[in-house]
C-alpha cells in the first residue's frame, strides 16, 4: 500500500522519465503540455490581467500595485529582516563584550542580559500567526473529538447538541472576538503572563471558529461504524474504554481526520481577522498596521502578505492531506 | 440428562412505530454438545434473531437461552458469531483482528508466546497462513471470512455461532469455505448453530436441520435428522439417494409448506 501511494506521488516525473527513455516522445510531450504547461499558461495570464487592472485604478495611497511592484515590496520585506537580524546580532555582541568586561573587573558584578526589542519582522510575524492558529487549532481537536465520539455515540446527546452546533458553527470570528477579549481580560489576570493577552484572544477565536468540522465529522464518523463491529465488541465483552480505543477510534480515524483538515483550513481563514483586531503581532495585525499607514508601499505590501496567506493555507492543507493519508486505513476517504 | 445448549419456550416482540411485533414465538430447541445444527427458512422467518439471541445480542421477551445450565443474559466469547459480512477490522491485518480476540478472552492465562501460537494455529485450521499480515481490503471475500471464522474458534467457543457465513461468496469460493469447515468440525468437533438459506449446504454441513416456519409469530416448523456418514464428499453425495431424499424434504418444507406469502417490506425482520 505505501508502495503504491510513493509511486504516485512520483507520477509527476513519469513523463520526463519516458521522455528520457524515449518512450513514445510525442505523447509524452503532450502529457507535460497539459499537466505543467496549461497551469503555467493560466498563471501567467492571471499576472498580466491584474497588471492591466491594477493600473486603471487610482486610490489615495496610489496605483493599485502590480505584480512587479508587490514583488518589489516583497524583497524591501526581505531587506527589513536581513538588517533587523543584523542589528540584532550586534546588539547581543555588544551586550556580551560589555558584560565579560564588567565581570573581568569585578567577578561578583551583577550584569544584565537583556533582550533585543527591535522591529516586528515579515517572517516574525508569519511565525506568529503559525504559532498562533496551531495552538487554536490544537485546543479545537482536544476538545472536538472526545466531545464528537461522545456525541456520535449517543443519539440522545446527538439531538441535545445538533442545535448548538447548528447555531454556532457559522458565527463569524469578529462577532466572538469582543466577547473573548472581555473574558480574556477578566480571567487572564496574572502580574507575569506566560503569554500575551492578544495571542490568547486570537487562539481561543480561532479554536471557537473552527471546532466545529472536527466535531461534526467526529460524530459521524463514530455513529456509522458497523453495528457488527460494535456486536464484535460486545462478544468479545470489551470494556467500554478498550471498546472506544480499539473499535471505535480507528474506525473514525478517516473521518476525524477529514474533519480536522477542513478545522484547521477555516482556523487559518479566521486567524486573519482575528489578529486584526486582537492585535496579535502575526500577518493579521501586519496587514492592518499598513493599513492605517497609509504610505505608498502599503498596498504592496498588504498584497505581499495576502499571496503568503493564501500560499501557507495551501501548504497546511497540504500537510494534513499528508498526515490524513498516513493515518487512514480507508484510502477512499482521503479525497482531494 | 438436559441439554447441552437448551433454548427454551422463546418468544420475541420487536416494539415498531406501529405497535408490536411478533417475530418469534415459542421456540424450543435443545441442542447436544458436538451437534451442527442448521436453522433454515425464508428471509424474514427471524432465524437471526434465534441467533442473536443465543449469542446474547438480543433479549428473549419470554423464554430464554441455557447453556451447561447457566442462562444466557448477555454476548461472551464463549457464544463467539461469525457475521455474515466477516465484519473484521478494517484497519487490523487478519493475525491482528485474531489477535484482538485472543488477547481479550485469553489474558493472562496464555503466556505471549503461547498466544502467538494459538494465533497462527487458529489462522492456519482455516488456510490462511499465507496472508497474516494482510489487511481485509488485500484479501478476497472468501479469505476474509475464514479470517472471520479464525477469529471465532481463537475464542475457543462452547458453541459457534454462524449467521449465513458463506452467503455473500461465489459458489464455488463457499464450497471451498464448506469443506474446510467440515474439516474443522471434524478436528474440534465443535457445537455449531449455523443460519443458511442454502439446502444443499444445511444438508452436506448438518447434523439436524431445523426448518423454520414463516413469520410473523414464527417457529420451529420441523426437524430433520441427517444420518449421511461423516466424512462426506460433496461429489460422491451428489448421486446418493439418502442425501437427494434429504434434500428433497427440505424443499419441500420450503417450497410447498411454507411458500413464502408476500410480507410487506416493513414487517420483516431479517
Amino acid at each position: 500500500m505505501n508502495v503504491v501511494s510513493k509511486m504516485e506521488d512520483l507520477r509527476m516525473f513519469a513523463p520526463w522519465v519516458r521522455i528520457i527513455k524515449g518512450e513514445n516522445r510525442r505523447e509524452q510531450v503532450n502529457v507535460l503540455l497539459r499537466t505543467l504547461g496549461v497551469p503555467i499558461l493560466a498563471f501567467a495570464l492571471f499576472l498580466g490581467i491584474w497588471d492591466s487592472a491594477a493600473k486603471s485604478v487610482v486610490t489615495s495611497l496610489g496605483q493599485v500595485p502590480g505584480p512587479s511592484q508587490v514583488l518589489e515590496q516583497a524583497k524591501g520585506l526581505w531587506q527589513e529582516y536581513q538588517a533587523e537580524s543584523v542589528k540584532e546580532d550586534k546588539f547581543y555582541e555588544r551586550q556580551e563584550k560589555r558584560n565579560a568586561k564588567k565581570l573581568a573587573a569585578n567577578p561578583d558584578a551583577k550584569v544584565k542580559w537583556r533582550e533585543y526589542r527591535g522591529r516586528t519582522t515579515y517572517p516574525q510575524q508569519i511565525l506568529t500567526s503559525l504559532y498562533t492558529v496551531f495552538t487554536g487549532f490544537l485546543l479545537a481537536t482536544l476538545i472536538a473529538v472526545p466531545l464528537g465520539i461522545l456525541t456520535g455515540l449517543s443519539q440522545t446527546l446527538n439531538n441535545a447538541m445538533n442545535p448548538i452546533i447548528q447555531i454556532f458553527k457559522p458565527v463569524s470570528p469578529l462577532a466572538w472576538l469582543p466577547i473573548v477579549t472581555m473574558v480574556v481580560s477578566a480571567v487572564y489576570v496574572s502580574d507575569d503572563p506566560m503569554f500575551d493577552k492578544s495571542f490568547v484572544t486570537s487562539a481561543i477565536t480561532v479554536m471557537l471558529c473552527c471546532m466545529w468540522p472536527t466535531l461534526i465529522n467526529t460524530a459521524v464518523g463514530v455513529s456509522s461504524i458497523s453495528p457488527d463491529l460494535l456486536n464484535v465488541a460486545k462478544v468479545l465483552r470489551l470494556s467500554w474504554w478498550s471498546k472506544i480505543i480499539k473499535v471505535v477510534l480507528p474506525s473514525a480515524i478517516p473521518m476525524i481526520f477529514t474533519g480536522m483538515r477542513l478545522s484547521l483550513g477555516v482556523g487559518w481563514m479566521v486567524l486573519i481577522a482575528a489578529e486584526m483586531l486582537a492585535q496579535n503581532p502575526g500577518l493579521g495585525k501586519f496587514v492592518w498596521d499598513e493599513f492605517q499607514n497609509g504610505s505608498s508601499n502599503s498596498l504592496g505590501r498588504i498584497m505581499v502578505a495576502v499571496l503568503t496567506i493564501g500560499f501557507i493555507g495551501f501548504l497546511l492543507d497540504w500537510m494534513m492531506l499528508q498526515l490524513q493519508k498516513y493515518f487512514s486505513w480507508d484510502k477512499s476517504a482521503v479525497n482531494r | 440428562m438436559s441439554a447441552h445448549l437448551n433454548i427454551d419456550h422463546v418468544s420475541m416482540e420487536f416494539d415498531t412505530p406501529s405497535g408490536k411485533f411478533c417475530a418469534l414465538e415459542n421456540v424450543n430447541l435443545k441442542i447436544k454438545k458436538g451437534e451442527f445444527v442448521s436453522l433454515i427458512g425464508h428471509s424474514g422467518c427471524g432465524k437471526s434473531t434465534v441467533l442473536n439471541i443465543i449469542a446474547g445480542l438480543y433479549q428473549a421477551t419470554k423464554g430464554g437461552v441455557v447453556l451447561d445450565g447457566k442462562e444466557v443474559s448477555e454476548p461472551g466469547p464463549e457464544r463467539a458469531v461469525v457475521f455474515q459480512n466477516h465484519s473484521l477490522f478494517p484497519w487490523l491485518s487478519a493475525y491482528e483482528n485474531v489477535e484482538l480476540a485472543v488477547k481479550q478472552v485469553f489474558k493472562g492465562k496464555k503466556s505471549k508466546a503461547e498466544m502467538k501460537e494459538w494465533i497462527e494455529y487458529n489462522l492456519e485450521l482455516v488456510h490462511m497462513s499465507h496472508a497474516l499480515h494482510k489487511k481485509p481490503d488485500e484479501i478476497s471475500g472468501g479469505m476474509k471470512q475464514r479470517v472471520g471464522i479464525a477469529r471465532a474458534l481463537a475464542m475457543e467457543p462452547t458453541v459457534l455461532l454462524m449467521d449465513e457465513p458463506f452467503g455473500a461468496l461465489d459458489a464455488l469460493t463457499r464450497s471451498h469455505l464448506q469443506d474446510s469447515l467440515m474439516e474443522i468440525q471434524r478436528d474440534l468437533k465443535n457445537t455449531v448453530v449455523m443460519i443458511t438459506h442454502d439446502v444443499d449446504e444445511a444438508v452436506l454441513l448438518s447434523d439436524r436441520i431445523v426448518m423454520m416456519s414463516n413469520g410473523p409469530a414464527a417457529g420451529v416448523g420441523e426437524i430433520l435428522d441427517v444420518a449421511l456418514p461423516r466424512p462426506r464428499h460433496r461429489l460422491e453425495l451428489a448421486d446418493d439417494p439418502m442425501y437427494n431424499k434429504y434434500r428433497a424434504d427440505v424443499l419441500r418444507f420450503l417450497h410447498e409448506r411454507h411458500a413464502k406469502p408476500d410480507v410487506p417490506a416493513s414487517s420483516k425482520v431479517a
